[in-house]
């Protein structure tokens, strides 16, 4: 278990090095922020004395020395649109983006999951047909699909909820249902496919054999073991959300991450792009590093392997 | 009073013996319509998307200010957008450029994704290791996300979103060729080419690319759909195809203002958009029965 845990954690302390090298070289293609900065009368050499202060003018290994030096101390630059450290910007937005993709996944576990197994258990039957219906329907649609028709029908011709901003529960629920609709399709495949390898198992024929009831089987035994692989994909549902957030948050001029990337980069607001992405790594990979090492605690078989 | 008859096995009836359908069979009926139904509709939708001139009754960028708004009529199939300009033939040339993306991205996606992978798996030692490493920096970050930054980076142009979905997307197809490569390593009939003296690129080409061609189909075909989100997800941020040259995406942010009057503008284009995913979701999924039972997942 030790030795699986240092591995682990090796590779993600590399992968978010790497990460931070990447989006630092991404990020100085994006263009030179001293031309947003200044006014647009101020002269050829205003511009290089500002890129001196900045230290733009130095070699690119030398500024992510001291980009990484600073990201240690977590310090990642001033935004130039804020004019405040873009952590700050980045973390402000984080709460708003946490409680979307939270209450998107949440919703995804609690219809994809029952569904799924009242699925596998029935295969065939009416539930799930319907669950199929929905599942292949909730994959083939992007979230600012259904954003659109939920605003449209609900917000427009219903008038139940309202068509943006942020705040209130009724502000919520537009934006995590058209997110959380694709992670309960998904979901929902998961489970019916886990569950239903697991009803086909020798122990769980050798419980029917021995007369064990049925809810038992299906709770105790089969739903159980089902949902060990859940574990590792909501992570990366996870991350499929955030991706997700960034158009339904633009619909829903809702204050997270997403749109805070978006207008960043319209803005060649770069550091803000940069500690927005960092962060955002750093938290997905950490989540993965997390359900990893729980998974192998929960299942013996991968940490010996 | 009432007395509980126990079920009597003599008095059976005939009829409870019936024959069981053979579900078996009905359901290899089923898989093989809908692998068929979706391969025709699908290559129906190229043809669509090769040759959009023979399709499409008007002319894409034509705006009409007298046409202005239009909902579904005869005149125009699927009504016309704020300047008048006719949605069925803007829809027919958004599969264009929509379906050329997309297939030029998981294409170099795929192909370069699961040369890494066969090299990862079948070298080993630092190929290995490097690839992954480099696999693991896209799995850090969201496809969209990361996506969006290489494009602010970068620029647009069709050349330009084909490189970035390409880059955003390679590592599963690494991920899931090295695995394949790495148990084909020690078939016997591996080992009995290097026996033979075969070289390594030999051996590579030779007897394991063969053998992940059907999983490389079953991803690529799975991952049109991904693609084709991913593409309209961009040009509907204004980030991807730029106006005026008809996507699905960019149609469909167009009619954002437009909900309440015109809600065609956003909808038309959103159900092409979902039935062209679905069809590439449906055909993989057939796929992956028919060519890769291992990665079969139910439905």
């Amino acid at each position: 278990m030790i030795r699986y845990l240092t591995r682990r954690v090796a590779q993600s302390l590399i992968t978010v090095l790497l990460v931070t090298l990447v989006i630092f070289l991404i990020v100085r293609l994006i263009g030179d922020p001293t031309h947003l900065m200044l006014p647009p009368e101020a002269t050829e050499a205003d511009r290089e004395l500002l890129r001196h202060q900045m230290g733009l003018d130095r070699p690119v290994a030398v500024q992510y020395g001291t980009y990484l030096w600073h990201l240690l101390q977590g310090q990642l630059g001033m935004s130039y649109r804020f004019s405040r450290p873009a952590l700050d910007v980045v973390l402000g937005a984080l709460g708003p983006t946490l409680l979307l993709t939270t209450s998107a996944l949440g919703l995804g576990i609690l219809v994809g999951v029952p569904l799924g197994a009242i699925a596998a258990v029935r295969r065939g039957g009416a539930v799930d047909q319907c669950a199929k219906f929905f599942a292949v329907l909730g994959q083939a649609a992007p979230p600012f699909l259904f954003s659109l028709l939920f605003i449209r029908l609900f917000s427009i011709q219903l008038s139940w909820f309202p068509t943006n901003g942020y705040g209130t529960f009724s502000h919520l629920v537009l934006p995590a249902v058209a997110l959380g609709w694709y992670s309960a399709a998904g979901i929902m495949r998961l489970t019916r496919s886990s569950m239903s390898e697991v009803l086909d198992t020798e122990y769980i024929k050798f419980a029917r054999i021995k007369g064990v009831p049925e809810h038992t089987i299906i709770f105790r035994h089969a739903l159980r073991n089902a949902l060990l692989p859940m574990i590792t994909f909501t992570a990366l549902q996870f991350g499929i959300l955030m991706g997700g957030a960034v158009s339904v948050e633009f619909i829903f001029s809702w204050p997270g991450i997403g749109r805070l990337i978006l207008d960043s980069i319209s803005n060649l607001d770069y550091t803000v792009v940069q500690a927005a992405v960092t962060v955002g790594a750093l938290i997905f990979t950490l989540l993965n590093l997390a359900v990893d090492v729980l998974y192998a605690y929960v299942d013996p078989r991968i940490r010996y392997a | 009073m009432h007395e509980a008859t126990p079920l009597d096995l003599r008095q059976r009836p005939a009829e409870a013996s019936v024959p069981v359908p053979d579900l078996r069979a009905r359901r290899q009926f089923f898989r093989d319509a809908q692998l068929w139904v979706s391969l025709a509709l699908a290559i129906a939708l190229v043809v669509v998307a090769l040759a959009p001139q023979w399709f499409s009754p008007y002319d894409p960028n034509a705006i009409s200010l007298s046409d202005i708004l239009k909902p579904p009529s005869s005149a125009h199939w699927f009504g016309t957008d704020q300047l008048g300009r006719d949605l069925l033939s803007r829809v027919i040339w958004g599969s264009q450029i929509s379906l050329y993306v997309a297939f030029c991205a998981v294409l170099l996606a795929g192909v370069f994704g699961s040369l890494f992978g066969i090299a990862a798996g079948y070298l080993g030692g630092w190929v290995d290791a490097v690839a992954m490493r480099l696999a693991d920096i896209q799995l850090a970050l969201p496809a969209v996300i990361l996506a969006l930054v290489l494009v602010g980076a970068i620029g647009f142009s069709v050349f330009n979103l084909v490189i970035v979905l390409s880059l955003a997307n390679w590592a599963r197809f690494a991920r899931v060729t090295r695995s394949e490569a790495l148990s084909l390593r020690s078939r016997d009939f591996v080992l009995l080419a290097k026996l033979a003296g075969a070289s390594r690129i030999r051996v590579i080409f030779a007897h394991i690319v063969p053998n992940v061609v059907n999983t490389f189909i079953v991803l690529a075909t799975l991952d049109i759909g991904t693609i084709i989100i991913l593409e309209a997800t961009l040009s509907f941020l204004g980030l991807g195809v730029q106006p005026p040259t008809p996507s699905w995406g960019a149609m469909i942010a167009d009619g954002r203002g437009y909900l309440e009057t015109a809600w065609w503008i956003c909808g038309i284009p959103g159900m092409v958009l979902m039935v062209a995913v679905l069809l590439a979701n449906q055909l993989g999924d057939a796929l992956r029965d028919r060519l890769s039972p291992t990665m079969s997942r139910g439905w």
